[in-house]
């Protein structure tokens, strides 16, 4: 069990509810109503907290006692910040208090994928040779949500920096699918999609270097969104494929999902590629109407491969979108096919280039040994799990003397043509409308031993990836077996404010993403 | 395309991994078979066509070359695996 002191933070945290209320009756709900506060948007709870309904110290303890009902089922938290998060939200609490106006994410709790940095808060990545990390400093992203008052609740588990479709590439155990216990979450942020599902937390921050955000988040039916490259800063993430990586939302809602971009997305000067482009008020954006945009289906999406019932409902989500005055059109992605093995060359290359710097002598876990070579080799031995050394011996030869040309180079000229697809498209269409996955939640165990099964579970997700184009993931169905189905909505380079907009409005005339997984 | 043992070695030495010999055979099998679904990428006809290494389209980026306070320094030293008092420690590059 990973999850230290959690018992006894649980009661210092009714303590401190108590205590605050003992300060300001007024702002106390009665303590019936208190078992749903969890359960709100980031905007409803934006709003009672405006009105002081109830307090960012009420909020906390209710999502602490939400995670202790599910933790020991799911393992979507590798480490929780009781003392941290308690301090914010009573900062919070008092900034309230004199009036301050607040901004949206504001006194909310949030789970922080562990493979993001966060100052003086443990942050492995999932890995055990960064089991003692604590980061000097935290992710820009993180940064500007704690600055504008968010709450860390605690570090999401995920497939060890990245690596995986299940998130069972963890060295700190595989999380569960909180609507089946025996089925994978999804990965590699399978903590935050099942944390998020929860209602543990009212968001998470997580990252998708290839489907990282959106196969979860439709695992677990909730709303993720694979930001634009280049949209928000990368600083302060553990790098996996440094030309694709994105850090983005996994939220309830798209209007969430927008509140937290509002917060997270502008120019870093710590990370040069990104955007020198202020991020839009998505929130208003995503209120203007969605008649007459023209939304592309990839006819390559839908052909053999995916399951039927995923494609039943994919179409349904798209006859819904239809009558809300989105004219839909078939156009064509004619390179898709060569996306997973053009991805698994290009991001393991980049990924063992990256991966290199966790050789145990600036930080985490050094094994002793003679020779320097045994130093970083057994460091590197004990310290990161198989899927992680595959990656890095898959890149490693494909950057080795002799294979450079055949492999790297055709791979990224593959990856220009990938890219040319989507350039294209875009100028026909203003979005495009695709699954998620072609297939459910599989259960815990199925593809472990097996790379390629696993790659391909990321076939609809990594094109985009590849181009640095938006996705957003939305729930739109379940499977016979109750199993979350999700709808990708693809936009372009910036093209944010559009997914948001249709899935936001996909979302007011639906309710798929309103259900809730069962404790039992 | 097959992967031999002996490849597997040379890649795994030159990325500082210590393969067990369990693992080295696993491996070896894994990475052809993920290699032999690559190989497609050889069909596709890229000729004349410029790779992409990059998608943003930014060119260089240049900032004033000016000294920002780090307060992060205790942490960092917190870090290192092994140290004494101040003396940051690292294992010797040359053979004894």
């Amino acid at each position: 069990m990973s999850i230290q002191g959690t018992v006894c933070s649980i009661q210092g945290f009714r303590l401190a509810v108590r205590g605050y209320s003992s300060l300001n009756t007024a702002y106390c709900s009665p303590n019936t109503q208190n078992m749903d506060l969890n359960q709100l948007t980031i905007k409803a709870a934006h709003e009672g907290l405006r009105k002081k309904e109830f307090s960012a110290s009420e909020l906390l303890a209710t999502c602490f006692q939400q995670l202790q009902k599910w933790e020991p089922k799911l393992n979507a938290y590798i480490t929780l910040n009781e003392a941290g998060a308690e301090k914010a939200a009573q900062a919070v609490d008092r900034r309230i208090a004199s009036g301050e106006e607040i901004s949206y994410l504001a006194g909310l709790p949030f789970g922080v994928k562990d493979a993001i940095c966060t100052e003086g808060l443990r942050s492995t990545g999932g890995a055990k040779i960064l089991d003692n990390y604590l980061p000097p400093y935290d992710a820009t992203v993180i940064r500007k949500i704690r600055a504008s008052g968010g709450v860390i609740i605690g570090k999401n588990n995920c497939d060890a920096f990245g690596h995986g479709a299940s998130n069972e590439n963890s060295d700190y155990g595989p999380v569960k699918n909180p609507w089946d216990q025996t089925k994978v979450p999804g990965g590699s942020s399978g903590g935050s999609a099942a944390a998020v599902a929860t209602d543990s937390c009212f968001y998470a921050v997580a990252e998708d270097t290839g489907g990282s955000i959106r196969q979860p988040a439709s695992f677990c039916g909730v709303t993720g969104l694979k930001p634009s490259y280049g949209r928000n800063s990368r600083y302060g993430i553990m790098p996996m494929a440094s030309s694709l990586d994105t850090v983005g939302p996994i939220a309830k809602t798209a209007w969430d999902a927008a509140a937290i971009m509002e917060t997270m997305a502008g120019f870093d000067p710590r990370d040069s590629t990104t955007f020198n482009q202020p991020a839009p008020r998505y929130t208003k954006e995503i209120e203007r109407p969605v008649k007459g945009l023209k939304l592309g289906l990839p006819k390559e999406y839908f052909a053999a491969g995916l399951d039927a019932e995923h494609e039943r409902a994919i179409r349904a989500a798209i006859s819904e979108l239809e009558s809300l005055g989105v004219e839909v059109k078939e156009v064509s992605l004619p390179h898709t096919r060569y996306a997973v093995a053009t991805y698994y060359i290009i991001v393991p290359s980049e990924d063992s280039a990256n991966l290199a710097r966790l050789d145990g002598i600036r930080y985490g876990v050094r094994e002793s040994a003679d020779s320097l070579f045994e130093v970083y080799a057994n460091s590197r031995q004990s310290g990161l799990p198989a899927e992680v050394k595959r990656r890095i011996m898959i890149g490693t030869f494909a950057l080795s003397h002799g294979y450079y040309d055949a492999y790297y180079t055709q791979a990224a000229k593959v990856r220009t043509l990938i890219k040319r697809d989507f350039t294209e498209v875009f100028k026909e269409v203003d979005a495009l409308v695709t699954p998620v996955s072609p297939f459910s939640p599989f259960p815990l165990g199925a593809k472990a031993d097996d790379p390629l099964a696993m790659y391909l579970a990321d076939i609809y997700l990594i094109p985009a990836s590849l181009s640095g184009v938006c996705g957003l993931s939305v729930p739109c169905g379940f499977t016979a077996r109750n199993l979350p189905i999700g709808l990708q909505l693809i936009g372009p380079s910036l093209g944010e404010e559009v997914v948001l907009r249709l899935g936001h409005q996909y979302q007011a005339v639906t309710d798929w993403h309103q259900q809730k997984p069962k404790l039992n | 395309m097959k992967i031999s043992q002996k490849e597997i070695e040379h890649i795994a030495r030159l990325a500082r991994l210590e393969l067990t010999s369990a693992d080295k055979k696993k491996y070896a099998g894994q990475l052809s078979e993920i290699l032999d679904y690559i190989d497609q990428l050889k069909t596709v006809d890229t000729a004349g066509v410029t790779p992409t290494y990059q998608v943003t389209g930014l060119g260089d980026v240049s900032r004033a070359d000016e000294i920002q306070p780090l307060e992060a320094v205790k942490a960092i030293k917190d870090n290192w695996p092994d140290r004494q008092g101040d003396y940051l420690k690292v294992p010797g590059v040359f053979d004894k």
